[in-house]
């Protein structure tokens, strides 16, 4: 059974230590634009700290490098417990670990010097594009390798997920960056005009779709069932939900672009397939959620059951949120307000943010050679999630308001047709919002570090006088301590 | 796009929407078994069918979806039963726009300057106009800013009166004083600088103005005038009244000597009709009688 096999969790610890360091630091430049866009002079009239060129360092560090390491450090554990086999290369599965780290390094020096390609969400310059491309094939051929080689003969439906984020987000990187280097920092991509915008936000909505969306139902698929002890709710649906996101998702990119030059047809085939959309993302969230059932009672006791059902909750939230604003007489209103900044978020920090806590608090004990769920401190483990939800709340409430109020406020027109507000008074009328965002983002971020103190704690060894975490009750989570042997 | 391309579109579109439903429709039944009897690092699966309300909250959408690329432009180069297009969309909004509010602009456009700064109504739109197209740079109390007139001083550097402020909303303004460093030198900037301090009736040296006097005679009197009058035909300020767009200190002026100076007003032909610029006009000359 499991506790003979040797597991390769040396690069899953690594990977587990760096979501937690790079969530810190990510989440602190978004906790400083914030202040920014509330006090102005916070960018200290400083160039390399100026919003233009921080906002993509804050993007960057949450989804590529917090984002990417949990998710790293999921796919690569998942794969080797569910398939019951070790990775086939410890040293290509340590290149994934170096070259990624060196991604981030290389994002950080280059974004606050303003080299950018302009790209939103690809502003890395070719030769980290190269790099990127590398690691994150070897990562495929890690990931891939290690499966082809399984000792079971299914695979296991997180698996599916991770592997339509390994194909899905190579395809989009490899033709979103196509460029043209004219010197080692400066390219211009071979697109243009219209098919830029296009190209762009295919890429842009896919890595929402395939990395925010599909690599943390891979986390959730796990790590769900495994935290409530309960058995995956439906197969079924979870084969229905994930053929049917993979083929819809791709189609959506241009609600990003409504009443853009993007040809109407484009335009109506985004918002068509933004609306189908919905069914597909609600299965997931029904078949973690339903997982729950026969075992609601947790939800009271265990703070980490509770970050990746709440994880959920705001998955589903968002993902009827999206569907709507894709609806153009709704975007007509929404885009370009804060509304859409509020909509990532609580996507970002209410389910991406969320359910990689949850999966890193299950993780990281067995990781370090303890027990299923023997943190440091399950009480600190309790005081970040209602840090977590009452930050993403203030967050996501603040923006919303922002959002009506600022697209009210600029369509609003005098008996005589012109703009009753000038752009001036509409932004001195969301001053409210984002002192609040602010505060939100402050608490949040304010957790992780309760997170890293906890974790601190829990790789040295400690332990407090508390009252016990329940144990989950599967045989073979327990099993896991003994698999921390690489 | 061709005709090739149109067809892509069409087949990729209809297979996903099509498929998606075949596939949903073809998860309709399950095996019967509690479980899939498969085991994952412990993890089993439930055999439960698709909830009810789920499904069909999905075929809905994939109705819906099919519907909406009949009757939009959707389908590759098919424009849609409903005939519509964003270009038209377009059209009839500022058709809307223009039947709704001409009857306004109409009346008001009769009116002359007089009645202008009388009439209520021709107050409020204009300055509503002013506020969103000029109190970027002129203020929104019109008081301007360093480089932007004062529109309330009753100086009007392009000449004063109702029909200049029209032309220079329509045509725009380009001012351009050249600067002379070259020309004058080091000594001759702070001469000159004395002089205009003296034209203008500031504090000076009495013998730098002295000295600056023949400079100022050969470099800037054709636009400026002897006096210091300045041209309101080349949009040469008055030197003599103390009032200042770029600074009246002794550095400043040195500064515009040395560099020379470009400022530019755009011109709102392209952003304002012939009524809304005759109402701004109206708006603007009011703001020094107040």
């Amino acid at each position: 059974m499991t506790e003979d096999t040797p597991y390769n969790l040396q690069v899953v610890r690594w990977f587990a230590v760096m979501t937690v360091v790079w969530g810190i630091v990510g989440m602190a430049v978004g906790v400083l634009l914030a202040g920014q866009l509330a006090w102005p002079a916070l960018n200290f009239d400083l160039p390399w700290l100026s919003f233009g060129r921080i906002r993509p360092l804050h993007t960057n560090a949450v989804i590529f490098a917090f984002g990417g390491c949990a998710l790293m450090a999921s796919a690569l554990y998942v794969v080797q417990r569910t398939c019951k086999t070790p990775l086939i290369s410890s040293g290509l599965a340590q290149f994934v670990f170096w070259g990624w780290q060196t991604v981030i390094v290389l994002a950080a020096i280059t974004l606050p010097l303003g080299l950018t390609t302009t790209k939103e969400y690809a502003e890395l310059e070719w030769p980290i594009d190269i790099l990127i491309a590398l690691v994150w094939v070897a990562f495929g051929i890690v990931f891939f390798g290690t499966i082809a080689k399984r000792t079971v003969q299914h695979i296991y439906v997180a698996n599916w997920f991770f592997g339509a984020l390994i194909i899905g987000v190579a395809i989009l990187h490899i033709f979103n960056s196509l460029a043209l280097p004219v010197s080692l920092t400066k390219s211009y991509s071979i697109y243009s005009g219209s098919v830029d915008a296009m190209m762009q936000w295919w890429y842009g909505h896919n890595a929402v779709g395939f990395f925010l969306t599909a690599g943390f139902l891979g986390i959730m698929y796990y790590f769900v069932p495994k935290q409530a002890g309960r058995p995956v709710y439906s197969y079924r649906l979870s084969i229905v939900h994930f053929w049917a996101l993979i083929a819809i998702y791709v189609w959506a990119g241009p609600h990003h672009l409504h009443y853009t030059s993007l040809p109407d047809w484009a335009q109506s085939v985004g918002m068509a397939m933004s609306l189908v959309l919905l069914a597909p993302s609600w299965g997931g969230m029904i078949n973690g959620i339903m997982t729950l059932s026969g075992a609601w009672d947790k939800l009271r006791t265990d703070p980490i059951l509770k970050f990746l059902i709440v994880s959920l909750s705001f998955y589903g939230m968002s993902t009827f949120e999206g569907p709507m604003m894709s609806i153009k007489t709704i975007n007509a209103l929404s885009h370009n307000t804060d509304w859409t900044i509020g909509h990532v978020h609580s996507g970002a920090l209410g389910w991406v943010a969320m359910v990689s806590i949850g999966a890193m608090y299950h993780l990281i004990p067995l990781l370090f050679g303890r027990k299923a769920g023997d943190m440091y401190s399950v009480k600190l483990i309790n005081l970040h999630f209602w840090m977590s939800t009452l930050g993403t709340v203030l967050y996501i409430a603040s923006m919303w308001v922002n959002g009506l109020l600022q697209g009210l406020m600029w369509r609003a027109t005098s008996i005589d047709g012109t703009l009753t507000y000038s752009f001036v008074e509409s932004l001195e009328a969301s001053y409210p919002g984002y002192y609040v965002r602010f505060i939100g983002g402050a608490i949040f971020l304010a957790g992780m570090l309760v997170m890293a103190y906890n974790v601190y704690r829990t790789i040295r060894g400690d332990s407090r006088e508390e009252a016990p975490a329940p144990a989950t009750p599967l045989v073979s989570s327990t099993a896991a301590a003994t698999g921390g042997g690489a | 796009m061709s005709s090739a391309w149109s067809w892509f579109v069409i087949l990729g579109t209809v297979l996903s929407l099509v498929g998606t439903l075949a596939f949903l429709l073809s998860n309709r039944s399950t095996s019967g078994q509690e479980t899939t009897g498969h085991d994952y690092d412990g993890i089993q699966e439930l055999d439960n069918p698709l909830p009810l309300w789920w499904v069909s909250m999905f075929i809905v959408s994939i109705l819906f979806a099919g519907g909406y690329l009949i009757y939009y432009p959707g389908l590759g180069n098919f424009s849609g039963i409903g005939n519509w297009s964003s270009a038209d969309q377009v059209a009839r909004e500022q058709q809307a726009h223009e039947d709704r509010f001409a009857p306004l602009y109409a009346r008001l456009a009769q009116l002359d300057e007089a009645e202008l700064h009388a009439d209520r109504q021709a107050q409020q739109v204009g300055r509503r106009l002013f506020i969103n197209n000029c109190s970027t740079c002129h203020g929104v109390t019109g008081q301007g800013a360093f480089g932007f007139p004062n529109l309330t001083d009753d100086e009007w550097i392009w000449g004063k009166g109702f029909d200049k402020v029209k032309t220079a909303l329509q045509n725009g303004r380009q001012a351009a004083m050249p600067g002379w460093a070259a020309a004058l030198g080091d000594q001759g900037i702070d001469d000159v600088t004395q002089h205009v301090l003296q034209l203008a009736g500031s504090e000076h040296n009495p013998e730098a103005a002295a000295r600056g006097a023949s400079q100022y005679a050969m470099f800037c009197v054709a636009c400026h005038g002897p006096e210091g009058s300045g041209n309101p035909i080349l949009g040469a300020p008055n030197l003599a009244n103390d009032i200042w767009l770029y600074g009246g200190s002794a550095e400043a002026i040195a500064f515009t000597l040395r560099h020379g100076r470009n400022g530019n007003m755009p011109s709102f032909a392209r952003v304002l009709d012939p009524d809304q610029i005759h109402i701004l006009a109206g708006y603007v000359t009011s703001l020094s009688l107040k």
